[in-house]
């Protein structure tokens, strides 16, 4: 096997693929912030000093908001999306093999196409690559945590990677982060730009994460918690996780010459 | 019971912690990975307009400069026209000029930089004249959900004064936080801002 060859596309396993995506160019839809975490919440001690107290001014939305950076596949390499092979200098990394797969989408549930999806993570023992990461668990030399890939046109993304392990973290003197992946979504327009993390089923420090648990709303909590799917496994290779990204939906303005559709 | 109106929720944000620079900027993390990289630099020897280096901080509750923040821009080129679908007003467009960057603050200092061009007054759909602005997230170890304010120019001060964002800013003291401040040094524009985090000072944050 040619070991800078990506590895095998996945199939949009879903029955019932998302809409197809036509663009819209009105305001997008007030953002729930009732799901999200609030800027201050005492539980993670970073957030203290690090959050705003005055209100947000509401914006409604211009070009400003409604537009934002367009990227394409000159921008990816070939390898990006594969993180078993995009670090590996003298072999796989150490860890379980997984796909990490799904859609972006937005409100109305229409695949999001064409949009940059960005991730990192610590290593299967719970190590960064990072400088600043001083956690004993070992640097993995073949592993180095990071990738991206462009959802297709039904907004469809998956990547390669080992599961990463949990770790502890200076909040309380005994907090452990969840098994995680971080995510970075883009969208259409600016305003939807997202981070967020992805955790895995069944794992027993979810309830008890101080970051986890900033999130007020119990259904948003378990939105970040990637199921087991066997479907898309691959046997006697890796298994799979299935992670769905929701952004913002966006109203449809007429123009004077596109009264037509949405 | 009405019908439903099913809608999808958006997916909850979470913060981007102290390793965020991994992902988004692996050089900074302390490792090569990628052939291509995103940065801190918008132009191109090509692009149009007066170049100008942005150059600020973001401040905590104490004053201190975060040094694990990243920030991102996104803007108009210099005839106020974004490179994107939805932008549908006259000023040429530069397919080279993408009109966004990312950077991350110097682990040390907490100094925050872009290379890029001023952009041009933009026209709202109203048909408003709006100010020359930059767009700017900025995300964190301890920033929950990513902060969106803009910066202004302070030679702009007859269009800031028109602008219909910074018009919504009350009290009227509070405009003064989106705007930058234009010097020249060894003979580059250079505009200084500082992001308060919270304060008296605190900047504004939009709800967009």
């Amino acid at each position: 096997m040619n070991a800078k060859a990506p590895f095998a596309a996945l199939q949009d396993p879903r029955l019932n693929r998302p809409e197809p995506f036509t663009p819209r160019d009105g305001g997008f839809f007030q953002r729930d912030r009732s799901i999200h975490p609030p800027a201050h919440a005492p539980g993670y001690k970073s957030s203290v000093l690090r959050s705003p107290r005055q209100a947000l001014l509401s914006l409604e939305n211009s070009v400003s908001e409604i537009t934002g950076p367009v990227f394409g596949h000159n921008d990816l390499g070939p390898l990006d999306n594969d993180l078993i092979r995009n670090y590996a200098k003298d072999g796989d990394p150490v860890g379980e093999r997984i796909i990490v797969h799904g859609h972006v989408l937005d409100e109305t549930g229409r695949g999001v196409p064409n949009t940059l999806v960005e991730f990192w993570q610590a290593n299967a023992g719970g190590r960064y690559r990072h400088k600043k990461d001083t956690y004993l668990a070992p640097i993995d030399p073949n592993f180095g945590g990071c990738g991206r890939a462009l959802t297709d046109d039904t907004g469809y993304y998956y990547f390669r990677t080992v599961k990463p392990g949990p770790y502890p973290w200076r909040n309380y003197v005994n907090s452990w982060r969840p098994a995680h992946i971080h995510f970075s979504v883009f969208g259409s327009g600016f305003a939807q730009r997202l981070i967020t993390q992805m955790y895995f089923e069944g794992d027993p420090l979810i309830p008890v994460c101080p970051i986890l648990t900033t999130i007020p709303d119990k259904d948003a909590l378990d939105r970040l918690v990637a199921p087991l799917d066997l479907n898309a496994s691959t046997p006697f290779d890796s298994l799979a996780y299935r992670f769905d990204i929701v952004l913002r939906g966006q109203r449809s303005t007429y123009f004077e010459n596109r009264s037509e559709g949405n | 019971m009405p019908q439903p109106l099913n809608y999808l929720k958006e997916t909850a944000s979470q913060t981007a912690g102290p390793y965020v620079h991994i992902g988004l900027i692996p050089a900074m993390a302390g490792f090569d990975i990628f052939e291509k990289n995103f940065s801190n630099v918008l132009v191109t020897p090509n692009t149009k307009g007066e170049r100008i280096t942005l150059e600020g901080r973001v401040l905590d509750g104490t004053g201190t400069p975060l040094r694990d923040v990243l920030l991102e821009i996104w803007q108009a080129n210099a005839a106020g026209r974004y490179n994107h679908a939805a932008d549908r007003s006259a000023g040429a467009l530069e397919q080279e000029f993408r009109g966004w960057g990312r950077a991350g603050s110097d682990f040390d200092s907490g100094l925050v930089t872009f290379e890029t061009i001023k952009p041009g007054a933009i026209i709202d759909k109203a048909g408003r004249k709006c100010a020359p602005h930059v767009n700017v997230w900025i995300v964190a170890r301890g920033i929950n959900i990513g902060l969106n304010t803009r910066l202004y120019f302070s030679d702009e001060e007859a269009a800031n004064a028109a602008d219909p964002v910074l018009n919504l800013v009350e009290p009227p003291v509070r405009r003064k936080t989106l705007v930058a401040t234009r010097s020249e040094r060894a003979g580059k524009v250079v505009y200084a801002f500082t992001i308060n985090l919270q304060g008296p000072e605190e900047t504004v944050f939009f709800d967009v």
